[in-house]
């Protein structure tokens, strides 16, 4: 191959770094009203009456919008396939406030210092109500979060909001209890994982304007263009043909920017002003009235064999998705689906749970999207289970693994909100993936610790992790490319970069099949006016599912082209050959620039041009091992994350040094919600850590080694090879992190994140245990 | 009141702006300069990054008043140079950007820390650019850019 599986540079990381006008916020009109949001500074509480009568006077205000005058139609924000897996149990703006910092109102005014005033002068009478906020007393709770009756669930997803169930499901292949009745040896246990904020460098932003042909066009820094642009017509009744959506570059999504956030109320603006208008969330926004991620109680119980076969998995998952059920059901779906066939070879297996409501800020789709909270489940009482067999870790998972060539009955049971897709696995280098890990990390040198003084260990840990490619028979993406005079192609795709680097890695499949440089394949995206349909970037989908689409289209023109030389040539098609310069055969050619312009100004003239679109019929799974070494003081608690080796089998990197920085880039959001991150709430339901200097990220700092390698691996059904890389990355540190600490000093941390003060109290009460 | 100049990318300017407001919106609104970007607005993530007498602060915290007389170089000036050519080189070849919303700050950050140490360790280098934070590479392909720019830039710092 020419171009895929090589390191070439992004199409756009240039005029990037030089400050070019790119996101955004960067395309708002000079003029844009400034739209701002009263938020709520209560849990839960009903607007008994809202006076904004004094923001209406303030000179400056062009519009107030309170719940009164705004269409009552439930939606969700969610932006998924159609009809979404998600409950319609969200309005513009209601009676009710849910959680602190939902909306009350908006305000549009021509400066942000007038919008603040105006938020400041609107006197909004609550009757404060009883929150939800502890969200395993949730289910029957007296206090419900949606009472409203005209809510609803789009198709059957165990929605019953009277007792605050966002989504139910379960799942059991044979009988589980039985079979762990039956195990010699069998480990319980639960685990909790925190509401992860996402932390995108570029705060939730939304632009609007009515254009010359009377359109509304909104600029998104949005994951789900289409989604966006869909959502917006049914909930506000304008025509879809109305509007056109526009994401430019994007500062980061992760999950985040899978929804709409601002766009509800600018197209509101813009719509009943003609004016153009501006919301560019503030940070503490963004901490607090966007999404997080799950958090989730996972009880866990493995039962085993004396020689180390793995008979049973049973696991229950309690999952709070706050105040909306947004992502509710399919991230909790996750958590068993992308986690549990990792062990296929068991002979029962049980998955179910719930998902509550609660006062809390929403949760929403996050990269991992469920399998990070249900693999720190797994892979530590897979771990707990080894040391009660006393059989070494590594050996037992190679012994019950997922292999090359096996299924697991779960992926036909489970899918994301319907039935699964039944698949084999014809790519599963997770063995290659383990013994490379354990090489390069010195395993047999370090397991389980190493002295370094009197107070300091050096520990190792490890987890194996699975993610999936898109979401079969349900998410689509296409692609159209044409050839232009000269023998240069565009490329026009609705796949969604966000800065994963999704043009380049487009732009190279398509290069690839045109046998052509990557500068000439001009890439643009996501513009619902001018590219074909993609459901966005999410689900690990954009790569295996829209690269797949950009392969067909490619190939298509490739042959159009052909067709038109042999034309020219006077010969039958298969008789030509293409270098991607000159067409050939035996004795004449002619060059691509010739028959490109020849087809655009001279002869037999017409526009050469394919487009094509891939839905999958099956989700192959990247596979990781992760190996993690800490240093750790045993006094303390503190501990150093040394080194991170990943040892990945996402098919062919298309691009390595793109896929090295997915899995780096995830492996540190992955360390940051297992070791950084802390979300906390006051007893009345205020996040705490709202701000960057509260919430710690992980730093340059924080971060000493990090080594990242690809095993040698091709799956057929993927564009020259590929499977995803997107969100693996993050899956494996918080497990990889908990049985290195109980490595380290025999601890077994159950909570995210592992901070030093709950290594001390586990220390506390092994040391009493003990005596 | 009177009018506050100063010296933005090798040009004196004066504006008659409140002096209390953000440099990073005088810039990006009066100037339309977009390279700074604002991240959180309180000076923790350092996407609004300038460089100040060739020392790197961040733009959202600092009042037009303090930078009266004094010289300001945005990215989109420092883009124009030499140093600035080697540590695109070194962030491209690396894979150091991905969305690139912290690379402008970034690069401001590289560079004042190599105008300080142009030989900086790993160490060093982490340290160094603890101030601007990026939640898409984790890190590791930033510093291995700055390694590069300073090896293949030698003699610039």
């Amino acid at each position: 191959m020419k171009t895929v599986k090589h390191t070439v540079p992004s199409v756009d990381g240039k005029g990037i770094m030089m400050g070019r006008k790119a996101f955004t916020d960067d395309f708002a009109e000079a003029d844009s009203l400034v739209v701002k949001v009263l938020r709520s500074p209560h849990a839960f509480a009903r607007i008994r009456a809202i006076d904004v009568s004094k923001a209406r006077a303030l000179e400056g205000v062009e519009m107030v919008i309170t719940h009164h005058d705004v269409p009552r139609k439930p939606f969700t924000r969610a932006g998924q396939g159609y009809p979404e897996p998600s409950p319609h149990d969200k309005f513009i703006l209601d009676e009710y406030v849910r959680y602190v910092g939902d909306e009350v109102c908006a305000v549009a005014a021509v400066d942000e210092k007038t919008a603040n005033a105006a938020l400041k002068s609107i006197e909004v009478d609550y009757e404060v109500l009883d929150p939800v906020l502890a969200f395993e007393d949730a289910i029957d709770n007296d206090c419900v979060v949606h009472p409203e009756e005209d809510i609803h669930e789009m198709f059957p997803i165990g929605f019953e909001p009277k007792r605050n169930l966002a989504a139910a499901y379960q799942m059991e292949v044979a009988d589980v209890e039985a079979v762990l009745k039956e195990s010699d040896v069998v480990v319980k246990h639960s685990f909790y994982t925190q509401a992860q904020a996402h932390v995108m460098m570029e705060p939730h932003t939304v632009n609007a304007r009515i254009d010359y042909q009377n359109r509304l066009v909104l600029y998104s820094s949005t994951q789900t263009p289409f989604h966006v642009r869909r959502i917006l017509s049914q909930t506000l009744d304008v025509p879809m043909q109305k509007i056109r959506v526009i994401k430019p570059r994007v500062g980061g999504g992760f999950g985040g920017k899978q929804a709409l956030h601002g766009e509800m109320f600018v197209s509101l603006v813009t719509l009943k002003t003609g004016k153009p208008a501006k919301m560019v969330f503030t940070r503490k926004e963004v901490f607090e009235s966007s999404y997080t991620r799950h958090p989730m109680r996972i009880d866990i119980a493995l039962g085993a064999n004396k020689d180390g076969t793995l008979k049973a998995i049973d696991c229950y998952a309690l999952s709070d998705t706050g105040a909306y059920g947004e992502h509710a059901l399919t991230v909790f779906m996750v958590a068993g689906s992308k986690v549990l066939p990792l062990y296929n070879k068991v002979d029962a297996v049980r998955f179910h749970g719930h998902v509550v409501y609660t006062n809390h800020t929403p949760a929403g789709a996050y990269r991992g999207y469920g399998a990070i909270q249900g693999n720190f489940a797994l892979e530590s009482a897979i771990d707990m289970l080894c040391e009660k067999l006393n059989i070494d870790p590594l050996a037992f998972r190679r012994k019950n693994m997922i292999a090359e060539g096996e299924t697991s009955p779960i992926f036909e049971i489970m899918g994301e909100g319907t039935e699964g897709t039944a698949m084999n696995m014809e790519t599963c280098k997770l063995d290659e993936c383990l013994m490379r890990g354990k090489a390069l990390i010195g395993w047999d040198d370090k397991y389980p610790r190493v002295k370094v003084d009197e107070d300091r260990y050096r520990a190792v840990g490890m987890a194996i992790a699975m993610q999936g490619s898109g979401i079969p028979y349900i998410d689509m993406g296409s692609a159209s490319i044409k050839l232009n005079d000269d023998g240069f192609y565009n490329l026009t795709v609705g796949a969604t970069d966000i800065g994963q680097g999704s043009d380049t890695i487009l732009a190279q499949i398509a290069a690839e099949a045109l046998d052509a440089p990557v500068e000439k394949v001009i890439v643009y995206s996501s513009d619902t006016d001018l590219t074909p349909f993609d459901v966005g970037a999410y689900a690990s989908s954009t790569t295996y599912v829209s690269g797949n689409a950009v392969l067909r289209a490619a190939q298509s023109l490739r042959e159009k082209m052909i067709e038109e030389a042999a034309k020219v040539l006077n010969v039958s098609k298969t008789s030509v050959a293409f270098d991607g310069k000159t067409f050939s055969t035996a004795d004449n050619s002619i060059s691509l620039v010739d028959l490109s312009n020849r087809l655009t100004y001279n002869d037999d003239q017409k526009q050469l041009a394919a487009t094509d679109s891939y839905v999958g019929h099956k989700s192959p799974p990247p596979f990781m091992a992760g190996f993690v070494e800490i240093e750790i003081d045993q006094e303390t608690g503190e501990y150093d994350i040394l080194d991170y080796v990943s040892v990945v089998d996402c098919g062919v990197p298309v691009n390595p040094a793109l896929a090295r920085g997915q899995v780096e880039g995830g492996i540190v959001q992955g360390l940051g919600m297992a070791v950084f991150e802390k979300s906390a709430h006051t007893k009345k339901g205020r996040l705490i850590h709202n701000d960057m200097l509260t919430y710690k990220i992980p730093t340059s700092f924080d971060i000493k080694s990090l080594r990242t390698e690809f095993t040698e691996s091709y799956e057929k059904s993927g564009p020259y090879g590929a499977k995803s890389v997107g969100e693996i990355g993050i899956d494996t540190p918080p497990a990889a992190v908990a049985n290195a600490v109980y490595n380290a000093l025999g601890v077994r941390i159950n909570t995210l994140p592992i901070t030093p003060e709950r290594i001390v109290h586990a220390l506390h009460t092994l040391n009493k245990e003990e005596k | 009141m009177k009018a506050i100049e100063f010296t933005l990318n090798d040009e004196l300017v004066t504006v008659d702006l409140q002096p209390h407001m953000r440099l990073l919106d005088v810039l990006r609104e009066h100037f339309l300069l977009t390279g700074p970007k604002e991240g959180c607005g309180e000076g923790e993530c350092g996407a609004c990054a300038v460089l100040l007498d060739g020392h790197i602060v961040n733009s959202c915290l600092l009042p037009l008043a303090n930078v009266h007389k004094r010289h300001v170089t945005t990215i989109e000036h420092f883009s124009r140079s030499k140093r600035y050519q080697v540590i695109e080189e070194a962030m491209i070849y690396e894979g150091g950007v991905q969305c690139g919303i912290c690379t402008p700050g970034m690069v401001i950050a590289i560079e004042s820390l190599l105008n300080k140490d142009p030989n900086p360790s790993d160490a060093a280098i982490r340290i160094g650019l603890s101030g601007n934070l990026c939640r898409c590479t984790g890190y590791n392909m930033i510093v291995k850019a700055v390694k590069r720019a300073a090896s293949k830039g030698e003699g610039l710092w």
